[in-house]
């Protein structure tokens, strides 16, 4: 053996990749300038970029917080930061902070609202996530009586006897159905709590309230306004139309020829129609189809328009995740005996409403910003109120400021609701 | 709908009826039926009644009444001498007018942006993301306000155009003048001769198709390609370009000019369109923009792989085998999309564009009184675009749908 040898024995010390191909140039390289042309489009989005932001930015922070009219703003601003400086007056919104939010509600009983805000996620937190107890739910059912009576005040006996009609309902299945059987259960839990409540629960709610008087002040609805009153409308009007909802879209997928064609021409009736002539309905024409003399609330009539048109949304989420499930869980559900009710409120119900909570979301997110809609026929909702504010004669020539501070309010909501049926996608992926 | 809950009350006098399956289902649905019409007669007399009551019973008389307003925005003649009829057919233009327009835009700018948020570079695609995030999660009505704001603040009075030292200029050659009142554009002017122009212009387009579907057949028999599209261009812009001086240059543009106080001649647009339709495209675009991102993302990559193995370059992956399987996914949320769009034009009448809601169901209906009648006709109508557009789109739906066995 020759000592001469043509093979290293020694291994070569290891080198740093090169330059270009790690770290940040290699991650510019690869995602910003790969090419001649996508060079040349990184390079117009960061003089757009650039562009925006040198417009925006100092307009932002060259800004006032503290002044009582545009006019004081102005003076602050050009002190500040030179005359002829363009600058946000946030003042207003800091002025205004208050009405945004809950309209003209009145001041001292704002402490309502708020604990109805607060309820409300408490109310909703065991829907949306399911490692919370179960028996948070009842606390959820209660809600939107609680809710009504805080926001509206009045006597607490009102809410009280609407709740016993359905409490009377679910005695009147539990006795009935087993007396006579489980239809003639469903029929009695119908009919009984409509009748209580059109003959028996107005004067049950008088007498206790005679006997034992416990109410709030009245708030009426002329005073709701602001990002509450959106809140109020939207999230009404999803919980109502969501088993309106289901309702519908288990009626247009029935073979009952009559039923179809009712729940088909609704939900396309609602859907071919803007929902701005359905506001005009609620403020100009509803009135009309009720018995002469009644005149009920604004809000109300608004309430139910929505929830109208956000339920015809919602049958066909709902039936889209009816048809998304496959057919053997219908089949497996009729050999197992059960009957139609049975089988949808225990085998495909429960799928199908997990398959659609993304779109249920979406929907919501949709009938949220719908809302909006609400200041055309002239409810004080934040963008009522901001021509309200701008005709102000401390705030007249207003305008981006308010906007762009509805405009993030809603960002913020929407945005987080989106964010959260994404997460509920990925969790509900039971999928490989 | 409560004629739903309505089965269930009038059963239980029908037990016999509801226990045996071949009854049962024609008994609910008897009585669904009876409840709906029963919940519906309610609701008419009262209605009839309340009518009655206010001295305004039901009737469409009202629309050949004189209107007495004024519509800015028009596509057929109309003054207010006009009937309120007069008046709706008009608002139904501009409401078709801002439609179309918006639904061409926004699927332009949609489709684009739902390619951009594919791309590789990731400034472009995190844009596109900021883009269609604000405009999904921001109402479309605060949108229209704030576009029609930015019209009104940002750009130039007409008076700021005058003078020698004017504050502003016009853009484009001093062809278009953008104005807070609006946007004038050069309209097209027509000398003799020109109806020549237009023929050959519309006999080139038939040409493009002939040669088209020619190149096509020879394709097929031969197995040549023939590079279309750089031939149709040629179809589609030479015999114009070359009949244009030929016939001794038959047409020509009008300038808007200024004039007094204001700009004269040209095609003129008003803010209230402009900023309904510059709103309503780039909120419907966001979401266009996602239909277009999924409908890609749902072609297996194993199909773009398996292109490329059979060597097909990039342009042809795309427009032969991701795209006609995409737009199968893309088209039916699309249709939605477009119909959206033309609901939520409705929302003209915050920045006083008079389309049919601001017309019919605007100042009709409180200079008449009539809300019953006016908003009738307007869910109608609505509802009879809404069918109209579905019932096409779901026919080429069906053309485009996956044949399964």
């Amino acid at each position: 053996m020759s000592d001469v040898s043509y093979v290293r024995t020694v291994m070569l010390e290891e080198q740093a990749p090169p330059a270009s191909q790690t770290g940040l140039i290699k991650w510019f390289r690869e995602n910003m300038f790969s090419s001649i042309p996508n060079s040349i489009l990184s390079i117009a989005a960061l003089w757009a970029i650039y562009f925006v932001l040198s417009h925006i930015l100092p307009w932002v922070f060259q800004s006032s917080w503290n002044a009582s009219s545009l006019k004081e703003c102005r003076a602050s601003i050009a002190e500040t930061y030179g005359e002829g400086t363009a600058g946000a007056c946030w003042a207003v919104i800091r002025e205004r902070f208050p009405q945004m939010i809950y309209g003209f509600y009145p001041q001292e009983l704002r402490w309502r609202p708020d604990l109805a805000f607060v309820g409300m996620l408490v109310a909703i937190a065991p829907v949306l996530f399911d490692k919370l107890p179960r028996k948070m739910m009842w606390f959820t059912a209660v809600y939107p009586f609680l809710a009504f009576w805080l926001l509206w005040g009045g006597s607490v006996w009102l809410p009280v006897s609407i709740i016993a009609g359905f409490v009377l309902g679910v005695v009147a299945y539990q006795i009935v159905g087993k007396m006579v059987g489980s239809l003639a259960g469903t029929i009695a839990a119908a009919l009984v709590p409509v009748l209580w409540w059109l003959l028996f629960a107005g004067s049950a709610a008088d007498i206790f309230q005679s006997a034992v008087p416990l109410s709030l002040e009245s708030v009426t609805s002329s005073s709701f306004g602001g990002f509450a009153l959106s809140i109020i409308i939207g999230v009404t009007g999803i919980a109502f139309s969501l088993p309106i909802g289901i309702v519908l879209a288990l009626g247009r997928q029935s073979d009952l020829m009559i039923v179809k064609v009712l729940c088909v021409g609704f939900i396309e009736f609602i859907r071919g129609v803007p929902l701005i002539t359905l506001l005009f309905v609620a403020s100009t024409l509803l009135n009309y189809f009720m018995p002469p003399g009644t005149n009920f609330d604004i809000i109300l009539r608004v309430i139910i328009m929505v929830t109208l048109f956000a339920s015809a949304y919602m049958a066909e989420v709902i039936r889209g995740g009816l048809a998304a499930l496959p057919k053997g869980q219908y089949e497996g559900a009729d050999s197992l005996g059960l009957d139609f009710w049975q089988a949808t409120r225990l085998i495909i119900m429960p799928q199908a409403l997990k398959i659609s909570i993304p779109n249920i979301v979406s929907t919501f997110i949709g009938l949220f910003k719908d809302t909006t809609l609400v200041s055309i026929i002239g409810l004080l909702d934040p963008i009522g109120l901001s021509t309200n504010i701008r005709a102000d004669q401390n705030w007249n020539g207003i305008i981006w400021e308010l906007y762009g501070f509805i405009a993030l309010i809603f960002f913020i909501f929407c945005f987080s609701m989106s964010r959260y049926s994404m997460y509920l996608e990925r969790k509900l992926q039971t999928g490989h | 709908m409560s004629a739903i809950a309505e089965p269930e009350q009038g059963g239980f006098r029908l037990s016999q009826l509801l226990y045996d399956t071949r009854y049962r289902s024609m008994t609910i649905q008897i009585i669904a039926l009876i409840g709906f019409l029963l919940a519906v007669g309610w609701l008419v007399r009262n209605a009839g009644q309340n009518l009655a009551d206010l001295g305004k019973p039901l009737g469409f008389g009202f629309l050949s009444d004189q209107a007495g307003y004024d519509i800015n925005q028009r596509l057929i003649e109309y003054n207010s001498q006009m009937s309120h009829g007069r008046a709706a057919i008009v608002g139904l233009l501009n409401t078709l007018l801002v439609a179309f327009l918006g639904c061409i835009t926004a699927t332009v700018i949609g489709v684009a942006v739902g390619v951009a948020r594919l791309s590789k570079n990731w400034l472009i695609s995190r844009l596109m993301t900021i883009y269609i995030e604000m405009f999904r999660n921001i109402p479309v009505l605060l949108w229209i306000i704030i576009t029609m704001a930015i019209f009104i603040e940002i750009f130039p009075q007409p008076r700021d155009f005058r003078g020698d030292d004017a504050i502003a200029t016009m853009k484009l050659f001093d062809s278009v003048a953008l104005t807070n009142r609006g946007i004038y554009i050069p309209s097209p002017d027509f000398f003799a001769g020109s109806s020549a122009l237009i023929a050959i212009f519309f006999l080139s387009i038939v040409g493009i198709f002939v040669f088209g579907s020619w190149a096509k057949k020879r394709q097929e028999q031969t197995g040549q390609i023939l590079p279309t599209f750089w031939i149709k261009l040629g179809i589609f812009f030479l015999p114009s370009i070359v009949a244009y001086f030929v016939l001794g240059k038959p047409m020509g543009l009008e300038y808007p000019e200024l004039k007094g106080f204001n700009f004269a001649g040209g095609f003129y647009m008003r803010n209230s369109l402009i900023a309904l339709w510059f709103a309503l495209s780039l909120y419907t675009a966001a979401f266009i923009a996602e239909t277009v991102r999924s409908g890609i993302q749902a072609v297996s990559k194993g199909q773009t792989e398996a292109a490329a193995a059979l060597g097909l370059r990039q342009g042809r992956i795309t427009s032969l085998v991701v795209l006609p399987q995409a737009l199968r996914v893309i088209i039916p949320p699309m249709i939605s999309q477009y119909l959206n769009l033309t609901k939520n034009s409705s929302l003209a009448i915050a920045v006083g564009y008079m389309d049919i809601t601001g017309t019919l169901g605007g100042i009709t209906l409180n200079q008449t009184g009539r809300e019953m009648e006016s908003l009738i006709i307007l869910m109608a109508i609505y509802l009879t675009i809404s069918l109209t557009i579905s019932t096409i789109m779901n026919q080429y739906n069906e053309r485009v749908k996956l044949r399964e066995r």
